[in-house]
């Protein structure tokens, strides 16, 4: 009983002290950002490994959510004799919910663990001690990028993914299925509205962008420097960044459309 | 990979980015829809607007002039004032022109459908509707049609003792 109590207890108060390391890399990512004004190249270089190479997963995905929302919505929405009503389904849908959280999940599998393991590695090999050694600070020169990067391209992938996806629900709803052109866009112009559907997907977009980035970010600081460790690491990455967007879209929905 | 190819990658991503956030917002939104706000405002007074909304839509004929800018009540007369923004400045409206809220199907969204008079003078910025009427409330159809039953069969029943 006692020495399962005493793995127990050092359990929780290690996934304590790894809460308590994560958040006091917080800072210093913030201050890294603001010293990143002088250096753009380093922003570029990131924003480059993180968004543009998530572009093409980002727009297939979203290509093909959308038409399976077109369809899927397509035919409920025809029982009730509501079939004009799919463009709004579709891009309310999109524009809320599924733009962000999407994007935010593939954006955790596609670049998050990248992340992980590049800082993993370069703890391992020693990269960021030896920058340590020419008084260089990692955190400033090697994480604020990528963090700064991550911010700046999730809300531009989900963008691009929601866009993608009312296009294809356009192809599959008008296209296939036969729904009134005019009706489609007329509908999802009167009841989208830019502020609060638009503006608070992007606020979301936005959190799930640092929330994302900092886990990979931490994840990969914080591993063992050993390649069973840059594993855990990534998988972690993957894990907690998941479960951090799910749960945080519930929290963001019921502040900003709940109540 | 060189820095001249990179810079410029990460710049179509951003334009992208950004050509799908305008697309959104253009397209999808309702940015588009308010944008166009020239036209005139006029009023309508009505009873009683069911749940007509704000931005619904304002038909004449069935195709669509206009929409609802603004509903409020007026302090004296406990009326509902909506004023309707017509965006068809082209359209000569006769003042005399008739407004009701209707509903799209049984279950669907209310919107005013204008029945034009023949008067003279047409609809200009400020005028008011006189002619109108309210929205059709189905629970107040739904009482009044239980409430003539009930008074059908009373009649029914009386008349027989009416005529010993």
């Amino acid at each position: 009983m006692s020495p399962w109590l005493a793995s127990l207890g050092r359990r929780v108060l290690d996934t304590l002290a790894r809460l308590g390391r994560g958040c006091l890399l917080l800072p210093g990512l913030m201050t890294g950002i603001t010293r990143l004004a002088g250096r753009p190249r380093l922003l570029v270089r990131q924003v480059h490994a993180v968004g543009v190479r998530s572009i093409l997963i980002i727009s297939v995905s979203g290509l093909f959510v959308g038409m399976v929302l077109a369809l899927q919505g397509y035919y409920v929405l025809s029982r009730f004799g509501a079939a004009e009503s799919l463009g709004l389904m579709v891009a309310a849908s999109l524009v809320r919910e599924l733009g962000p959280v999407v994007t935010a999940l593939l954006f955790a599998g596609r670049a998050g663990s990248a992340l992980t393991a590049e800082i993993g590695l370069m703890k391992t090999t020693e990269q960021l001690a030896a920058l340590e050694m020419m008084a260089v600070d990692p955190v400033h020169r090697v994480l604020s990028p990528r963090f700064a990067a991550g911010i700046v391209s999730m809300p531009l992938l989900a963008a691009i993914f929601t866009a993608v996806g009312v296009m294809g629900g356009y192809f599959v709803g008008v296209g296939l299925l036969g729904v009134d052109s005019g009706a489609f866009w007329n509908q999802m112009q009167t009841k989208i509205e830019l502020g609060q559907d638009l503006g608070n997907g992007m606020v979301k977009s936005l959190v799930f962008g640092v929330v994302c980035t900092w886990i990979a970010l931490f994840e990969g600081h914080d591993s063992d420097p050993t390649p069973a460790g840059i594993s855990q690491a990534t998988t972690r990455t993957v894990i907690h960044s998941s479960l951090a967007v799910l749960g945080l879209d519930f929290v963001l929905t019921a502040l900003m459309f709940g109540g | 990979m060189q820095t001249r190819t990179l810079e410029l990658t990460v710049g179509i991503f951003v334009v992208l980015g950004m050509l799908a956030l305008f697309f959104l917002a253009m397209q999808v939104s309702n940015l588009g829809v308010i944008g166009r706000s020239e036209g005139y405002r006029v009023m309508a007074y009505f009873e009683n607007i069911g749940s007509l909304k704000v931005r619904a839509p304002v038909t004449l004929a069935g195709v669509r002039i206009g929409r609802v800018a603004a509903i409020s009540v007026d302090a004296r007369t406990f009326e509902a004032i909506v004023t309707l923004q017509i965006d068809n400045t082209q359209l000569k409206i006769p003042d005399d022109t008739f407004a009701k809220i209707y509903t799209a199907g049984l279950l669907g969204e209310q919107f005013v459908g204008f029945s034009p008079g023949g008067s003279p003078t047409s609809l200009k910025e400020g005028s008011r509707l006189s002619l109108t009427q309210s929205a059709l409330m189905l629970e107040e159809i739904i009482g009044q049609f239980l409430f003539n039953k009930a008074g059908d069969n009373k009649a029914g029943e009386s008349k027989p003792e009416q005529m010993r």
